[in-house]
């Protein structure tokens, strides 16, 4: 339900562009969704192949592209590669974790015509 | 034909041979690998063709269906957007929180699964506040006003946001609400999100803190289950805490749990039949709405 929101955004940010940028139909549409965002790329697929009907993204295709989860932690000051909100840090198994990245949505790139 | 030279189907040549099907576009060939081109009249020309570009600070005009980029030919084109998915809500947010500060507003949004007694301890909240503080409930949920009709009851004002099929509230819609609330200086605005631990999390209302109730009828795992919720929130507030006699609930872990997800969250056990917790939870939202209301005056 959740990934519904996020393909009308992601239309939304398309259409804007195509106003600014003029074109007509847009081909690859490539995602930058971080590891710990909370969204599944399968749902989001479906929700924007869903939302995109009828617009100048019909028929595009999606291009995800899963950025790492990264944590800052506290006891040893530096980032590690985490793949989940509650893991441990890797080297001294604290769970005094700042996620400093992974965390992200973001459209990066068009395809267009 | 390719749209750069001009060469013919069937004379491109990948390794050496031609491909199976037509004209070779540059998203069908992994990194790295080259196809060769044939110019006219000039013998094979080696024409390195890449994916489409991976890296934010690259313009690869390679990176077209032709492989290649010419001036003035059309061609389909790379596009650079570099727009953060929720922008659009994280910039209504931002409006509704500077909205609020500058009416000294104190605005809670409170998150949980469905039924752990989010409006039976706002009901409780608002009736101990007896008047004191200025206040306005904003309700969430799919259907009915039922929620917004028990907070009224009260004598507070609230305004119930049907959702519809939406599963959380977004900044755009408290927005709205807020305009139709007539909020009071130095109040304390209650939202009580759409029960679900799974999008609200990932929705900024403009809210000073995010409230997580979590009930002793749940599972202790449930700050596990549901990582991004805990992570967001500010508070946690383990609801029905009078049930914990008959239930096998060891609380201690639920709360351990919470701060393995959050190390920096607090946590407030209360139940509103019982009243347990909840001197500690009216001192937690005055000290909120004081400072509030001082960094209004002092900003």
């Amino acid at each position: 339900m959740h990934e519904i929101s996020i393909a009308e955004s992601v239309l939304q940010i398309i259409e804007d562009t195509a106003r600014a940028e003029g074109y007509a139909r847009v081909k690859v549409v490539w995602l930058e969704i971080g590891q710990l965002a909370g969204v599944e790329a399968e749902s989001l697929r479906f929700c924007f192949d869903v939302v995109a009907r009828d617009s100048i993204a019909l028929d595009a295709r999606l291009e995800i592209i899963e950025t790492a989860g990264l944590g800052w932690c506290m006891e040893c000051a530096c980032n590690r590669v985490v793949t989940s909100r509650y893991e441990p840090c890797p080297d001294c198994g604290s769970f005094r974790m700042e996620v400093t990245g992974g965390d992200e949505m973001r459209v990066r790139e068009l395809e267009v015509e | 034909m390719c749209t750069t030279c001009g060469c013919g189907k069937g004379q491109t040549l990948v390794g050496g041979r031609r491909p199976g099907g037509g004209h070779a576009f540059a998203r069908q060939h992994k990194p790295g690998k080259e196809l060769r081109y044939r110019a006219p009249e000039e013998g094979v020309i080696r024409a390195p063709v890449r994916a489409p570009a991976l890296f934010p600070d690259t313009l690869d005009f390679g990176a077209g269906p032709a492989g290649t980029h010419a001036p003035g030919m059309s061609q389909t084109r790379m596009v650079k957007i570099e727009r953060d998915i929720l922008a659009k809500n994280n910039d209504y947010a931002d409006e509704n929180r500077r909205y609020f500060s500058s009416r000294g507003i104190f605005a809670l949004n409170l998150v949980s699964s469905p039924g752990s007694g989010k409006t039976t301890l706002l009901v409780k909240t608002i009736t101990a506040l007896n008047g004191m503080q200025p206040l306005a409930v904003i309700e969430g949920d799919q259907q009915t006003d039922n929620d917004a009709a028990r907070i009224r009851a009260t004598g507070a004002p609230a305004l119930q946001i049907n959702t519809g099929k939406g599963c959380h509230l977004d900044a755009h819609m408290v927005g709205q609400a807020m305009g139709r609330l007539a909020l009071k200086n130095d109040s304390l605005l209650l939202i009580e999100n759409v029960g679900n631990l799974v999008c609200p999390a990932g929705f900024d209302l403009g809210e000073a803190h995010k409230v997580v109730m979590f009930s002793v009828t749940e599972g202790e795992d449930k700050p596990l289950k549901y990582p991004d919720m805990f992570r967001a929130a500010d508070l946690m507030l383990l609801s029905k805490c009078d049930l914990l006699p008959h239930l096998d609930f060891d609380a201690d872990l639920a709360m351990a749990n919470a701060r393995r997800v959050n190390p920096d969250i607090q946590v407030i056990r209360v139940s509103a039949t019982s009243g347990e917790g909840l001197d500690e939870w009216l001192e937690w939202i005055k000290a909120g709405c004081r400072l509030c209301s001082i960094a209004r005056v002092h900003p």
